[in-house]
């Protein structure tokens, strides 16, 4: 009984993570970015859909915070990314030291907005699907089945891009070779605003769900920004399935150690795991060196 | 040309302090209390600069190390009553031994996973703060049955003076020949070692040395306060003004990262009519400094003058 809550649970917090954290590795992979502002681009996702279901339900609450993470995605590269990426005073070995601070300040910034203008308690968004579903004797909320559901459908849905459409292929090439990608006679330039109108699209389904499903508040942004960080070094930076693999071992870890020890150690187990992972193996699961 | 620049800084440094040093004469006990704990937070921004300017290593945790530093020194103090100079020493000692344990492993790796290790490390003490909470008092705080002083004039000159005698030091080391290699060994690790010089060893003595200060400053800090708690010695927020305070104030300057630290504290203490937006200010105007001046407040000055 325990067990399949623990399976169930842990299958849907996993999904959940993985969602966050595949937007997140593909912007690494293919234009050598780490977004620190991740955290704060989610909440701004799940923010949206809680103050926007009010009036406009919780359909267009939550189309209202996929949209809302589609243009602060978008903002994040052209006022903070491109600036520094572009900018000739700023050593080219520096530039992802100081990407990291930019997009870190900028994170807070979105922090404290969303602080002073939807203060930092939690807000739960209201759930698409309402109502409880009983799986092999266990009380599960349908909106946990959807969520599951909708992640995998999102990770389904990229992978089909990428390995399917032109322009995916170009992203993974991107990945691979920029150098030969813009030799073929792609402009790079396009290649980085598919990527993040991609990841825009991603982080905002993550944000929405996650507001769903466990509730989001701006104290959160820098734990959430933390864990996609780490789930994204333990599978590997850059690689997709990896981050796949790492957020169900986070996800079912957290879950078991919040069931069988205690919720307040949550944390400490997949934190342990990751600095032996990273010392034993630093390209992670499944990284290229 | 290149001593030229350094006596202008010294002299620039030597105004600056004594600018500060006469300040008490005019300020009042508001003032004063808001600039100790910015003068602890300068020696705490220096030292992340000696590892991110010249050891080009990105510590996200330079916390773990303050906060070694101030619960060492907070918890021996709190349950045996060393008294401050013995629990001092024990902080600065705990925080160079958890520096080390941490770099051993860590400098083995580069760039984002070194950066993730040392913000592991932050939310691992974290985490044993609030779970060892009878020892260290937990997320509510430990406060301590001594401090340095309760006389602000007399916290003021010391604060002041340990941040001078910090910051000639690190500024010491950085210009000597084990900074120049490190800087080397920061820029290009490859060539560094193809010259012969022990790349690895270098970095850890800037690990230890960034320790010593942080831990020295955090441990003191705690005894300026009478009080320990996590979200003021270990957050990641901390450490994040820490890193703005120096990338602020011009990285690679050491000196600069004194600018930045006041900066923060005083911006932060004059906008606080702004409430929480006041936070909002501060980091719109850094990350207004990375993108429009990225050698920061000192390194444009001094590269400007220096150009000109």
């Amino acid at each position: 009984m325990l067990g399949l809550q623990i399976l169930i649970d842990g299958f849907a917090v996993s999904a959940l993570y993985g969602l966050g954290a595949v937007g997140f590795t593909l912007i690494f992979g293919v234009s050598g970015v780490l977004n620190l502002s991740h955290g704060a681009i989610m909440v701004t996702a799940a923010t949206v859909a809680w103050a926007l279901a009010e009036r406009a339900g919780a359909y267009g609450g939550a189309l209202g915070g996929l949209a809302s993470a589609f243009l602060l995605s978008f903002v994040t590269y052209f006022a903070v990314v491109r600036p520094i990426q572009r900018s000739r005073s700023i050593p080219s070995e520096e530039t992802e030291i100081f990407v990291l601070t930019g997009t870190l300040l900028w994170g807070i910034m979105i922090q404290v907005a969303i602080a002073y203008l939807a203060t930092t308690s939690p807000h739960t968004v209201r759930p698409l699907i309402s109502g409880v579903t009983v799986i092999g004797g266990v009380r599960t909320p349908t909106n946990e089945i959807l969520t599951a559901a909708l992640c995998w459908a999102a990770i389904g849905a990229l992978t089909l891009l990428i390995e399917r459409t032109r322009a995916g292929k170009a992203l993974l090439a991107a990945s691979v070779n920029p150098r030969g990608l813009t030799l073929l006679g792609f402009e790079l330039e396009r290649v980085h605003l598919l990527v993040w109108a991609i990841y825009g699209v991603l982080v905002g389904v993550a944000g929405v769900l996650l507001g769903a499903f466990l509730g989001a508040s701006s104290d959160n942004v820098g734990t959430l920004t933390a864990s996609a960080f780490s789930i994204v070094v333990l599978g590997g930076l850059g690689s997709v399935p990896g981050s796949l693999l790492a957020a169900y071992c986070i996800g079912y870890l957290e879950t078991l150690t919040a069931y069988l020890v205690s919720p307040s150690l949550r944390n400490i187990p997949a934190l342990i795991l990751l600095v032996a992972v990273v010392w034993a193996r630093p390209q992670g699961f499944l990284g290229r060196r | 040309m290149g001593s030229l620049l350094r006596s202008r800084l010294f002299w620039g440094s030597l105004a600056g302090l004594a600018l500060a040093a006469a300040f008490p004469l005019v300020g009042g006990p508001y003032t004063i209390g808001v600039l100790i704990p910015a003068f602890y937070f300068a020696v705490f921004a220096m030292s992340w600069d000696l590892l991110f300017g010249f050891a080009g290593e990105v510590n996200f945790g330079p916390t773990f190390l303050i906060g070694l530093g101030a619960y060492g020194a907070g918890i021996v103090d709190a349950r045996y009553g060393l008294g401050v100079p013995l629990s001092v020493a024990f902080g600065t000692a705990l925080a160079v031994a958890g520096g080390v344990a941490l770099a051993l492993p860590a400098l083995r790796l580069s760039g984002p996973y070194f950066g993730l290790v040392t913000l592991v490390a932050v939310l691992l003490l974290q985490q044993m703060v609030t779970v060892f909470a009878d020892v260290s008092g937990g997320e509510i705080g430990l406060s301590l049955p001594d401090v340095l002083s309760i006389d602000d004039a007399t916290n003021y000159y010391f604060a002041l003076g340990f941040m001078a005698l910090s910051g000639a030091a690190l500024f010491a080391l950085s210009r000597s020949p084990a900074g120049l290699i490190l800087q080397a060994c920061g820029q290009d690790p490859v060539e560094a070692q193809a010259l012969g010089f022990n790349v690895a060893k270098h970095k850890l003595a800037a690990f230890v040395v960034s320790a010593f200060f942080s831990g020295l400053a955090g441990a003191l800090l705690v005894f300026y306060y009478g009080t320990a708690s996590p979200g003021t010695f270990i957050d990641i927020a901390v450490g994040v003004q820490i890193i703005i305070a120096a990338v602020l104030g011009g990285r690679r300057t050491i000196v600069g990262a004194v600018l930045g630290a006041v900066f923060l504290v005083v911006a932060g203490e004059v906008l606080r009519p702004l409430g929480q937006m006041s936070t909002f200010a501060v980091s719109a105007v850094a990350l207004a400094v990375i993108l429009l001046a990225p050698a920061g407040f000192l390194g444009t000055l001094l590269f400007r003058r220096g150009a000109a």
